[in-house]
């Protein structure tokens, strides 16, 4: 009886409507796909990542292309590409000691050893969490900046919007916005990433006068430096755009670190 | 062999799951705004049809009843998230394009309907081959409905040029309403009504006659 084959056998002649059978039946289909998909899963995963990392790179250098005049001020430069450093969003200096390439800002973002909780109040992002540490990227030409490029993530209508910011030399006026990601409703909030959209950030500021962060997404026509219009049918993506850029630019994101440059260039 | 091979040929016109059955119409105006996403949608379909026949099929003797909508699912379910993984990292943008449409084969009603009704009656092999076929029928209409969308919607196919554009200095003046899901209801109609016309014996009686005869006594 103890035989593993004869018990098999007996367990498959067992009448279909068993209890015994049913859930086993229910155990082994469960298990043959868990089992199926978790290596799936991971023996792909690095495939994927791969063509993630590609278009992130590529939707990088498609907003260098867009800025007008950036590419010949690179190569007057004599760089191809962004400087990227890593830095403390509490105190805003850069750390130097730590490897921009070795850090995982995704990651980190969830990480609870590398993350901080955002407080209620001033999480419009609807972040949770986010990382103590961010990459930025800018272009430099003998110490005076030209343009900086900010990670930015936050909430839209059911995901987790990515993307990046360019704010010109006077860290005041945008040079870009691009949508690295979204998972928002295809045709209705997916529409952030239509060039058209996106094109009509370009020029915008992000303070008014006194310095308080003005930028926002309306709704309907945008008027003014501080609105940006507002997507018909997607007002909660196209909000959640606006919010999460004035997560980021404000205090509790890279206001600290902004602020510094304001004062002390890099 | 004869029999065989009608299991395959069948489904493609003379018991279309789409004209016929309309199941699976769904997927069919989604994805169908070009001629390369309803190709990849078609194929991965088909695999999924053919896969999940043949493993529903091959257990269909210990499958309990009472679970066996269930034990079906999960083992579509599977399928469909092996596909999706695997054309994300094999067809990346392709997969872009489709987004949530190849999730969405899991609750496409032709491959649940197919288990259901054949597969778990049949042996491996005529449920691989009407996998294949009901695959093939939807592929078919898939692909049809896509080349008419994309070559009218914007005068191309496969994304290579083959009307002149009026943009470009041709003639042709892309018809935007192609690009949009209510076309694809258009010409999956016109569709059915070719079919219906010219095989007369698919035409339904109407199940609800109207009685506009009600107030003769």
């Amino acid at each position: 009886m103890a035989d593993p084959l004869s018990l098999w056998r007996g367990f498959l002649a067992r009448p279909n409507d068993d209890r015994l059978k049913v859930f086993g039946m229910a155990m082994m289909v469960s298990l043959v796909c868990a089992v199926t998909l978790s290596t799936t899963s991971v023996l792909l995963r690095p495939y994927q990542e791969a063509h993630l990392e590609a278009e992130r790179r590529a939707q990088m250098e498609a907003m260098l292309d867009r800025l007008p005049g950036l590419r010949d001020l690179m190569e007057e430069a004599g760089v191809d590409g962004l400087t990227t450093r890593l830095v403390d969003l509490e105190t805003g200096v850069f750390l130097l000691d730590m490897d921009p390439a070795e850090f995982d800002a995704r990651a980190a973002a969830t990480d609870p050893e590398l993350s901080a909780a955002i407080p209620a109040e001033v999480d419009i992002a609807g972040l949770r969490t986010r990382a103590r540490i961010a990459p930025v990227h800018f272009l430099e030409r003998d110490g005076a900046l030209h343009l900086i490029v900010l990670p930015v993530s936050g909430a839209g209508y059911q995901s987790t919007i990515h993307a990046m910011l360019a704010l010109e030399a006077d860290l005041r006026t945008i040079a870009a916005l691009t949508i690295l990601e979204q998972g928002e409703t295809p045709g209705l909030g997916s529409r952030i990433e239509d060039p058209a959209w996106q094109a009509l950030w370009p020029g915008k500021q992000i303070t008014d006068e006194s310095g308080q962060i003005a930028i926002a997404v309306v709704r309907g026509p945008g008027t003014g430096p501080y609105e940006v219009d507002g997507i018909t049918g997607a007002t909660q993506t196209a909000t959640g755009v606006g919010n999460m850029l004035r997560y980021w630019l404000g205090d509790h994101g890279f206001g600290p670190f902004l602020d510094r440059l304001r004062q002390g260039g890099l | 062999m004869l029999s065989r091979l009608r299991t395959v040929t069948g489904p493609i016109i003379a018991n279309n799951p789409i004209t016929l059955q309309i199941l699976g119409i769904c997927s069919a105006l989604a994805v169908t705004t070009s001629l390369s996403t309803a190709l990849t949608m078609s194929a991965a379909l088909t695999v999924v049809l053919c896969l999940s026949s043949g493993i529903i099929s091959l257990i269909r003797h210990h499958i309990p009843p009472v679970i066996r909508l269930i034990v079906q699912i999960i083992i579509i379910a599977s399928l469909v998230i092996v596909i999706d993984e695997f054309l994300r990292a094999f067809a990346f943008e392709i997969s872009r394009q489709l987004s949530i449409f190849v999730g969405l084969i899991v609750t496409n009603c032709l491959v649940l309907g197919r288990a259901e009704s054949f597969a778990m009656h049949n042996p491996p092999l005529p449920a691989v081959l009407d996998g294949l076929g009901n695959g093939l029928g939807y592929s078919a209409v898939l692909i049809l409905v896509g080349t008419i969308r994309e070559l009218l919607g914007a005068g191309t196919l496969l994304g290579y040029p083959m009307l002149p554009l009026a943009a470009e200095g041709g003639w042709f003046e892309p018809l935007g309403l192609m690009q949009l899901a209510p076309s694809a209801f258009f010409i999956i109609g016109f569709l059915i009504w070719a079919i219906r016309t010219r095989w007369a014996a698919q035409v339904e009686p109407p199940k609800f006659a109207l009685k506009t005869r009600r107030a003769v006594r």
